[in-house]
């Protein structure tokens, strides 16, 4: 089946301007401007059943009908901060196939009534932020942005805007104060984007990959794209898969493609034959789902079935891990992650990532006691659900499973 | 000399990227741009940036420590970061990263002693499928090297030295 | 009144504004949700996570939008997680938990954390005794630590912010409270977070260090020890303090105070004052108080303090008894008739201006009161009216800014006004450069020094501005010294008075003129009918002159030689100063925190103060010592009961009636509740027990007919070509004898400066930081050169009270 989001591992060059118009690019964007209303566009996209690809799936098109119509202007947002260790899809979207990235950012612009919107990469990606930055002045030469397009009284202007350096960032209200000038520290919600936003205008935030999602659906409509993945999460998702396998790397595939699929079948099965002990599928901020029983691995991945191994599919970033690996090895790496990009606003995160730490570090380097583990299970609990923001929640999810699932790798750690 | 004297088409272009009334925003850019030369912020140029977009110097300050890639210290010319987090330490990165260290004969956190590589552990790049990577911060921005050897990357240390001795 | 809200907090129903965040709804109702980020004055972020409560609302049908009923009642949906108290807003039919076992654990569960980097040294910390750390881990916190104390951060405890605030950063629990006053109350950003994480850190990059007059209120709101001020840092234990009401006697806002004091060995067994706090007073201060009240109340202690009444015999100064003293003082003034003159300054309570000013009425002597502003009587006729409240002004009050840099003359006023500004009043600020309430006006009208009374004749004029004053139903005035002399100051005081009467925007609350006075009882003296004076040295050449809480002879040379030819001079000060040594007779006055008595604000508020530490040597109240010499003059005046003063006060002087002691000490509920037991919600300030005050009433609120004509000032001077326009401002640390005691300010003061274009610095070939020569009218002094682009290129700043004797506008000499 061709892609419907990596196109440009089917059709060379679609990176510059005219090879993209010339498969169909930027078609739906003037049919947008020109033909439909706002609210049109925004039904479609609601139809389509497309849910955010950033972490959480919220339904795409309610986002954008939250818009408050009083306060004005509003903004769009394109979350292009990815950081979540083991996601690695949106760099290859910009970079393979930025215009249709470009064009659903301008959709949903148009849908909300935006005249100005940013893309927020993260720090590092300095050089794709130029080359985006060449392809929006490329657009606008060619009338697709700018003022008055296609004769129509809107105007629309795209900035890329660059982080520095701070996983928080893509928690979209840390984003947004970051992208003010702040330090990058949540806000408290309510009120939410869509309401109270960026310069406190109503705002929308949607991951990079959200956006390029948009151009086919208004091209082909809400039923095609219904027609792919799961009544529950429909159309195609990229996973990236990483850690132990033969081929790592971004797999666009339908809802409901099973784990087995995905490691075996693109993935060319685990490094040096071994077996897959446990899957992380959403980075970092993953449970750790315990792969004792094959049957595991036919699980199909959506949002609603990953949940009922005791995981979330959040960004479909697929770690995996063999069975040379143990686990008290991951719980304090991914630790020592949350720990170094907690934001330090709330208590919970900034004072429990920092406890948490010393004990996976003191369990990992074999002078913890089974104290230890159970302290820090207890640590991690007692953070869950007081957190600001989902950084702090999240940094539990693996200390938590890792303990509950795979304790064995611990009381070893601290035997040892 | 300022900031707006040194840059003054840059300054403004970054300026123009936001509403007149919330300059605030251009406090990043402007901090990259300030960083171009020396590779950290310097007093003057905090100072600096804090009149353009009307904060205090506190305020610049205090982005400056909350961002891990704007550094208030001088360091190596060329900061090398190679991403030791959990999905590239999968694939290797943690010994990629200790032969790094023996071969240049510094640890994390040091520079080499002619003062042009300052070696770094950092968390993840996106670019976990390619470990083992790192990412080259230097005078002209930020450069990704992914699937990398410790052989390929002495080559490239090298070609970096040598292309600083031909400037000189 | 807005739209009520009900709810339940702990089964207790509780009805409050809609819009109220639901820790302070508990508040309101006695119920303690305990909180170390969220502040009733400051905006929540949900950061520390101390108050997490179960909140329940009532469910409603999603299709019916109607409430979903159970038994009668709607059905409460409780979230699956804690919220906090802080960020959630009250609804109607809520259902607040703050002692279930989940509220309980998940609040205990913070207090361990933030336990977690903290240093657990109590004993040796400023804040103990009252610190809300320590109090909410004694009520919430676990008992043990299961964090290993050996594995704790360790960071440095003695962190200058700048020589004012000291920083401990092991105790700091990044509750961010000092950082949000400095950015959204102050508006002096200059305190940050550096780092993030578990390394978050405060620092401050300003020059000086945490550059802000208001510096001090963090320590107050600080929840732990991690703030200290440099002055009381390892001072006292707070449970060894004893606490008395005062008033801030630095200016003219009347700041309400307690003084802390305690009897210690260090001060030789003496009882003395440790600390200055703010007391709550929402109609003045609220909850806060500037650097300068908080750190220079040093000179009531000073080791200049005058002890014994003094004679000047053969050319020296010798002890002498009281009755000697006033004798000898009275026994010359009775011989002046005519020539009898008395000098008073605004420092002096009503009592003690009342007794002056009621023996200049009774024998044949003229009183002056020692400022170099006017205009007194038209604050006394216009208002502000009673009432007045610069924290109720918003949409629909003009607040007209001339001749003033707020922020260095009257601190809280600056904050009050930009936060009235902030909530949508129409401000106005006119002056000749720029002062940092520009930032919050809607307008900014700059003219040129000596416009002062046409820049504000312009405002009735139409314009866009003019029509923007007018539009707003009420309409405050402060008018201040910027530049000004006397005649200037009576011409743009006249000016202001006039545009306020023409359009009936006088008398009302929120509405008249307030003078930014230079002392703290300028206004008083004013009400009691005393008059500034163009010309001191014309009227006190050759005559018998007492002179009460002033220092002519180091302030103006003018004035020196003057008094040099006075034929009599009493001296009445708490403190030795240049103009007691001249003195025939010197007479010891008991310093404001010996003593009782009111003074008057700027804002024509009447308010006591009362006495906290026994009185050095054989001082006495400034009223006391002057009915003993006006006994010997033969006109009995109250001596000995000062509320009598007061009652005779209220009873001759008409804006005072009805007003009395027991009235003045009359306290009303306040929001937000400070001081209490509870330090953790508003922080160490002081509750008000001992009175806020009572307005005083307003010729034109009174009903009596006010007409106001128009001053013409005379011409300012005209600078020759090699010479400058030099024109006084004002700044906030000066020289001054009550500010230079407190030493730690002395960096702050810093030395006299002369501000200049930098094209006129260009023009005498000297640079900032030069130190420079400036002579006028005999008046020869050095300067260092500061320079200021928005000042025009023939003007000159020279601040007042920094050792140039300046008090109007002058032709100046400045040379390299």
């Amino acid at each position: 089946m061709a892609h419907i989001l990596l196109r440009h591992r089917d059709i060379p060059d679609i990176n510059t301007l005219n090879v993209y118009k010339k498969n169909g690019g930027l078609a739906a964007f003037k049919n947008a401007v020109t033909k439909m209303q706002p609210n049109e566009v925004t039904d479609v996209v609601k139809n389509s059943g497309l849910r955010g690809r950033g972490g959480a799936g919220f339904p795409t098109g309610m986002k954008w009908s939250f818009i408050d119509n009083k306060s004005w202007p509003h903004y769009v947002v394109a979350n292009a901060d990815e950081s979540e260790p083991g996601t690695f899809k949106d760099r290859e979207i910009m970079e393979g196939n930025p215009f249709q990235f470009l064009e659903g950012l301008a959709i949903a612009s148009y849908a909300v009534g935006a005249n100005a919107s940013y893309i927020y990469l993260r720090g590092e990606f300095w050089e794709l932020a130029a080359f985006l930055d060449e392809k929006i002045a490329e657009m606008e030469a060619d009338g697709y942005l700018g003022e008055k397009l296609f004769g129509t009284d809107y105007s629309l202007k795209i900035y890329t805007h660059l982080g520095a350096g701070a996983y928080i960032c893509g928690e979209e209200t840390a984003l947004l104060e970051s992208l003010e000038g702040k330090r990058g520290q949540p806000r408290v919600r309510p009120p939410f984007p869509p309401s109270v936003g960026l310069y406190g205008k109503p705002t929308i935030i949607n991951n990079v990959e959200t956006f390029t999602n948009v151009p086919p659906i208004m091209t082909n409509g809400a039923d095609w794209y219904k027609s792919m993945g799961t009544a529950d999460s429909a159309g195609v998702k990229i996973f990236s898969l990483s850690g132990r396998v033969r081929k790592p790397g971004n797999y666009e595939l339908p809802f409901g493609t099973t784990f087995r699929e995905l490691i075996y079948t693109y993935g060319g099965g685990v490094q040096d034959s071994r077996s897959v002990k446990a899957i992380m599928p959403a980075g970092a901020s993953s449970s750790l789902i315990l792969v004792d029983d094959e049957k595991i691995l036919d699980t199909k991945m959506d949002y609603a079935t990953v949940r009922t191994i005791g995981g979330d599919l959040g960004s479909a970033s697929v770690i995996v891990i063999d069975d040379t690996v143990s686990i008290d090895w991951i719980v304090n790496k991914t630790i020592h992650f949350f720990r170094h990009e907690s934001c330090g606003k709330c208590t919970t995160c900034r004072e429990g990532t920092y406890w948490m730490s010393h004990l996976t570090e003191r369990i990992h380097d074999g002078h913890g006691s089974t104290a230890d583990v159970d302290l820090l299970l207890n640590v991690a609990k007692q953070m869950q659900g007081k957190c600001l923001c989902a950084l702090g929640e999240f940094s539990t999810m693996a200390v938590v499973t890792g303990i509950e699932r795979f304790r064995k790798d611990f009381d070893k750690a601290v035997k040892a | 000399m300022s900031l707006v004297k040194k840059y003054p088409k840059e300054v403004k272009q970054i300026l123009s990227k936001y509403p007149p009334e919330q300059k605030r925003s251009a406090v990043m850019p402007l901090l990259y741009l300030a960083q171009r030369e020396e590779g950290y912020v310097n007093k003057a140029a905090m100072q600096d940036i804090a009149k353009i977009v009307d904060i205090t110097e506190t305020d610049v300050a205090a982005i400056v420590g909350f961002y891990t890639l704007y550094h208030d210290e001088k360091a190596g010319k060329y900061r090398m970061q190679v991403c030791t987090d959990l999905p590239c330490a999968l694939r290797g990165a943690e010994q990629f990263m200790e032969s790094l260290c023996g071969n240049l004969g510094i640890k994390v956190g040091e520079t080499t002693p002619d003062g042009e590589v300052t070696l770094e552990a950092v968390t993840c790049l996106a670019a976990c499928d390619k470990a083992p990577m790192f990412q080259i911060q230097g005078p002209d921005g930020i450069k990704y090297h992914e699937n990398m050897t410790v052989d390929k990357t002495l080559e490239l240390v090298h070609t970096l030295k040598n292309a600083i001795g031909g400037r000189k | 009144m807005s739209k009520q809200v009900t709810l339940t907090i702990d089964g207790k129903q509780a009805t409050v504004p809609d819009g109220t965040y639901v820790a302070d709804a508990a508040k309101m109702v006695g119920i303690d949700i305990p909180v170390f980020c969220h502040h009733p004055k400051l905006e929540p972020v949900g950061m520390c996570r101390m108050c997490l409560v179960e909140i329940g609302r009532p469910m409603r049908d999603r299709a019916t939008g109607q409430f979903v009923m159970e038994n009668g009642a709607p059905k409460i949906q409780f979230m699956p997680k804690l919220e906090t108290a802080c960020t959630n807003k009250v609804e109607d039919g809520m259902v607040v938990m703050t002692q279930s076992n989940k509220a309980v654990e998940g609040q205990r569960g913070t207090v361990e954390f933030l336990l977690t980097s903290h240093p657990l040294d109590c004993p040796v910390c400023d804040k103990g005794g009252e610190c809300p750390l320590q109090n909410l881990t004694m009520e919430h916190g676990p008992g043990k630590s299961r964090f290993i104390y050996d594995e704790k951060l360790h960071l440095d405890k003695m962190v200058p912010l700048g020589e004012l605030i000291y920083l401990d950063r092991e105790r700091c629990i990044q509750c961010a409270r000092c950082i949000r006053f400095q950015s959204d109350i102050a508006g002096d950003s200059v305190i940050g977070f550096d780092e993030r994480g578990r390394s978050t850190q405060i620092i401050s990059l300003s020059d000086p260090g945490f550059d802000s007059v208001f510096s001090g209120n963090t320590s107050d709101i600080c929840p732990v020890g991690a703030l200290t001020t440099a002055d009381f840092r390892f001072g006292a234990r707070p449970w060894e303090l004893d606490a008395q009401a005062s008033i801030c006697t630095q200016c003219p806002v009347g700041c309400n105070t307690t003084l802390n004091t305690r009897r210690e060995a260090k001060s030789g067994g003496d009882v003395v004052v440790k600390r200055v706090m703010p007391r709550q007073n929402e109609e003045v201060n609220e909850i806060w108080l500037c650097d300068k009240g908080r750190f220079a109340y040093h000179y009531a202690e000073s080791k200049k303090r005058l002890t014994k009444p003094q004679i000047r015999k053969d050319g020296k100064l010798a002890r002498a008894s009281w009755d000697a003293a006033t004798k000898l003082a009275a026994d010359n003034f009775l011989k002046a008739k005519k020539d009898f003159v008395i000098l008073a300054s605004g420092r002096l309570s009503n009592e003690d201006l009342f007794n002056l000013k009621t023996l200049s009425d009774h024998s044949e002597g003229k009183a002056y009161l020692y400022s170099n502003m006017a205009g007194g009587e038209l604050t006394s006729l216009v208002g502000v009216g009673a009432g007045t409240n610069f924290g109720k002004m918003g949409a629909g009050t003009a607040i007209v800014v001339v001749a003033s840099d707020l922020y260095e003359e009257a601190p809280i006023w600056y904050l009050r006004v930009k936060q009235a500004a902030q909530r949508g009043a129409t401000l106005i600020v006119l002056n000749p450069r720029e002062t940092k309430l520009d930032k919050y006006a809607s307008f900014v009208v700059r003219y040129a020094y000596g416009d002062e009374a046409k820049a504000v004749n312009d405002l009735g004029k139409k314009s866009k501005i003019s029509d923007a004053f007018l539009k707003a139903e009420n309409a405050v005035v402060l008018y201040g010294s910027e530049g000004l002399g006397v005649s200037g100051s009576a011409s743009v005081a006249s000016a202001c008075a006039k545009l306020l009467h023409d359009n009936e925007r006088v008398g009302k609350p929120n509405n008249g003129l307030i003078g930014v006075w230079e002392r703290a009882n300028d206004q008083g003296a004013w009400e009691i009918g005393f008059n500034s004076e163009e010309d001191l040295a014309k009227v006190l050449k050759g005559k018998s002159v007492y002179i009460v809480g002033a220092d002519p002879v180091a302030d103006d040379p003018k004035l020196a030689k003057a008094l040099e030819g006075a034929e009599f001079v009493a001296v009445q000060d708490v403190m030795e100063t240049a103009t007691t040594e001249i003195a025939d007779v010197v007479l010891p006055a008991q310093a404001f925190t010996e003593r009782e008595g009111t003074l008057t604000s700027g804002e024509r508020r009447v308010q006591r103060f009362y006495p906290a530490v026994p009185v050095t040597g054989d001082a006495k109240a400034d009223f006391s010592i002057t009915s003993q010499i006006a006994r010997h003059m033969g006109v009995i005046l109250e001596g000995t009961s000062i509320s009598a003063v007061f009652d005779i006060l209220s009873d001759s002087v008409k804006s005072f009636e009805g007003l009395n002691y027991a009235v003045l000490a009359e306290v009303k509920p306040q929001w937000p509740i400070v001081g209490r037991g509870d330090m953790y919600y508003g922080g160490t300030t002081y509750e008000n027990t001992q009175g806020m005050g009572v307005h005083l009433s307003a010729a034109a609120g009174r009903g009596e007919k006010v007409s106001i004509s128009r001053v013409e000032k005379e011409a300012a001077p005209r600078p020759k070509e090699n010479e400058l326009l030099a024109v006084p401002v004002t700044k906030l640390y000066d020289r001054g004898t009550t500010v230079m005691p407190a030493e730690l300010l002395h960096e702050r003061i810093g030395e006299a400066t002369i501000a200049l274009h930098p094209d006129a610095a260009q023009n005498l070939g000297v640079e900032a930081g030069q130190t420079v020569n400036v002579s006028f009218n005999g008046v020869s002094a050095e300067a260092v050169v500061k320079l200021d682009d928005t000042i025009s290129v023939g003007v000159a700043l020279l601040p007042r009270s920094m050792g140039i004797a300046i008090r109007e506008p002058v032709a100046v000499k400045v040379k390299a």
